[in-house]
């Protein structure tokens, strides 16, 4: 059975062209080179390198970036939908697009020097260096204000020290976009993998996110050059970043909800227990509206959001309640698709199991669900309940 | 190298077909429409000659105003303009034949391409019209081309084996399943296809050659055919399902 998209209320209607013609090439790539390869890669822990150049190939590195910097020069809402289809194949794939895209090319295209987006954009869009993005440390998770990594400034630039930990894509990275106190303040700095005193050990042995490589970085007294330097002082450098991020993860994550979907849905109608379909019994039709139901309502959302992004009119707290919203909904289809597909649901054979598995990775990065429950509580009430 | 490759736009093949009201036609209410996939190969093909030897890749279509979606999907994997033969009626070969003739008159194609049929009607008609009009050769369901100098050499599917033509340009090519390996389009030429010409032509009225009288959709009765289970059962089982039902 070939794969269907939900698409309930007919939202395909309201797209442009470019974007179902993109949307159709991002998919026929998932089909033809992710999920033929993905399970082998999920299971040894490894990740698809070969997808690296198809990937820049087909544009997926620098969507929004101007094409003198070797981008698409194309819309948010097109990112996101190519977000989606990524992480219809799975979740590790679309991280790795994340953060090329919104954590290492965004901020170089938008604090970067001309020098510097020069020397880096068009090699990340031609996947010939990958990026990773350092923000998160061994005991600031949540509350990255509280960064311990810092940078002092000698002549003709910085020294460097400090560590992060839980960095996507951090041992294979030419690059790293890391943020460290400078005189207290946080700062944005680019470290390139031979520079002396950086190494990124991978951690191994996750239970999520397996085709997907994760990494400790570490920085003793790293020298790095004046113009390596952001132009951006504050949390709200990396902040921005990652609200990019988290517009693509609320695309991504209705990809994954929709292919656990459509394989529960599938699964349903042919698993016959008791003479029947057990897409004949109540509870097992409730759980198939509900996943409906959510799916088509993250969509709109994603919909409108991304019209938003484009208009310049997205406020971050309306990226949190998509993030929030969309993440949660995907782990919960997840889960129900997992219980429909009864023992199946555990093996490789189906995706369900592995799209559960990694989204647990994605409501927790890039702002854990409460974080985002906390952001849109302080938005209403205007009343912080962080601490 | 002047090449035109004729395109049209179909049904997706998990699209579920209803019989519209008149009951003479398909209901085109949410129907998800896609580029006919032979005329796919045809594209890669053409683009493929372009890159080899330059030259311009024009793609065609006749169809209504919606119908150029499909020509962006051409401009983006590579052809370099477009036609859109406009027409709101519903038509026959004939007259997709006649239109796309029309153009080719003028334009002079070294070579022409297209699928070898369209997945909505099937008719696998308008290759053979459309050399008979431009009376020029023709080589269909080809797997396989070599071009040598003004010659092309076409390997085509018969019965139980291959054909070996050979052509002189200018001349028409049908494309079969597994001619080549058409490419997904690029998200940067996507956007860049925005900006590429599309010419439109206002197709004149006419009749149809072909009155379509009815369509109704296969009827689901259960064949209830009970075979046993030794070796040649089994075959007859795969036969009925490869040729009866289709479903592989
Ligand atoms: C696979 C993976 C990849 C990642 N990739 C990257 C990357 O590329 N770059 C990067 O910088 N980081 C990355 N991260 C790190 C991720 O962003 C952090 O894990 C996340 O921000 C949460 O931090 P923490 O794990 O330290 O949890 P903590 O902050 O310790 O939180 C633990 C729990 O406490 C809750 N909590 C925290 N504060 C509050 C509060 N005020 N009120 C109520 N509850 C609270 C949290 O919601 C959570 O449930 C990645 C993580 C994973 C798992």
């Amino acid at each position: 059975m070939s794969f269907q998209m939900p698409d309930y209320y007919n939202i395909q209607d309201l797209m442009s062209d470019e974007e179902k013609m993109i949307q159709n090439s991002v998919r026929s790539f998932v089909e033809e080179e992710v999920l033929p390869i993905i399970e082998k890669h999920y299971e040894g822990g490894t990740f698809p390198f070969d997808l690296i150049k198809k990937m820049a190939d087909l544009g997926l590195f620098g969507v929004t970036i101007p094409q003198k910097y070797g981008g698409a020069e194309a819309s948010h809402t097109i990112y996101g939908l190519a977000m989606q289809e990524l992480e219809r194949g799975d979740s590790g794939i679309r991280s790795f697009a994340s953060v090329q895209n919104s954590l290492v090319m965004f901020p170089i295209y938008e604090y970067g020097s001309e020098k510097l987006k020069q020397k880096w954009l068009p090699k990340l869009a031609t996947g010939d260096a990958i990026g990773c993005f350092g923000l998160t440390e061994p005991d600031f998770g949540s509350n990255p204000s509280g960064m311990v990594t810092h940078a002092k400034k000698i002549e003709g630039g910085y020294l460097l020290n400090g560590a992060k930990m839980w960095i996507t894509n951090g041992t294979i990275a030419d690059i790293a976009v890391v943020w460290a106190k400078l005189d207290g303040v946080v700062n944005g700095f680019i470290v390139e993998k031979d520079m002396k005193g950086f190494t990124a050990p991978e951690m191994k042995h996750k239970h999520s996110l397996r085709a997907s490589i994760t990494s400790e970085l570490i920085f003793q007294d790293v020298e790095i050059p004046e113009e390596n330097k952001l132009n951006i002082k504050g949390l709200k450098g990396p902040l921005s970043c990652l609200t990019k991020a988290r517009y693509g993860i609320a695309w991504g994550a209705i990809g994954a909800a929709s292919a656990v979907y459509d394989s529960a849905l599938n699964y349903a109608k042919s698993r016959i227990q008791f003479a029947k379909p057990i897409a004949s019994f109540q509870l097992i039709q409730e759980k198939l509206v509900w996943m409906l139901n959510e799916i088509t309502k993250g969509q709109l959302i994603n919909y409108h959001l991304g019209r938003l992004m484009d208009n310049g009119k997205a406020r971050p707290q309306q990226v949190s309640l998509a993030k929030r919203n969309n993440v949660e909904i995907a782990l919960q289809s997840a889960k129900l698709a997992r219980e429909i597909h009864g023992a199946n649901g555990i093996i490789n054979e189906y995706n369900v199991m592995r799209h559960l598995a990694n989204l647990e990775s994605v409501i927790t990065y890039e702002g854990t669900h409460i974080i985002h429950t906390l952001i849109l509580g302080e938005d209403i009430t205007g009343i912080s309940a962080f601490m | 190298m002047n090449i035109l490759v004729a395109v049209s736009r179909v049904p997706d093949t998990t699209t579920k077909i209803l019989v519209g009201s008149d009951g003479k036609f398909i209901d085109t209410n949410n129907v998800k429409f896609i580029l006919n996939p032979y005329d796919e190969y045809a594209l890669e093909e053409a683009i493929r000659l372009k890159e080899k030897n330059g030259g311009k890749v024009i793609a065609i279509t006749v169809g209504p105003a919606t119908a150029q979606d499909i020509l962006r999907n051409a401009l983006a994997v590579g052809a370099d303009e477009a036609v859109h033969i406009k027409s709101e009626q519903n038509f026959d070969s004939f007259f997709v034949a006649s239109q796309i003739a029309e153009y080719a008159s003028k334009m002079k194609p070294d070579i022409i391409f297209m699928g070898k049929q369209s997945i909505d009607f099937d008719s696998l008609q308008v290759p053979s019209i459309l050399s008979d009009i431009l009376d020029l050769p023709l080589a269909t369901i080809v797997t396989k081309l070599n071009y040598e100098g003004n010659m092309v050499k076409a390997e085509r599917e018969i019965e139980g084996g291959k054909e070996v033509l050979s052509l002189q340009m200018p001349c028409i090519i049908s494309a079969q399943k597994g001619l080549n390996e058409p490419r997904y389009p690029k998200l940067p030429d996507i956007m860049k296809a925005k900006k590429k010409p599309i010419e439109e032509i206002d197709a004149p009225n006419y009749e149809n050659n072909i009155e379509i009288i009815g369509m109704e959709l296969p009827s689901r009765s259960r064949l209830n055919k009970i075979v046993g289970d030794t070796d040649e059962d089994i075959k007859e089982i795969v036969r009925m399902l490869h040729e009866d039902a289709k479903i592989f």
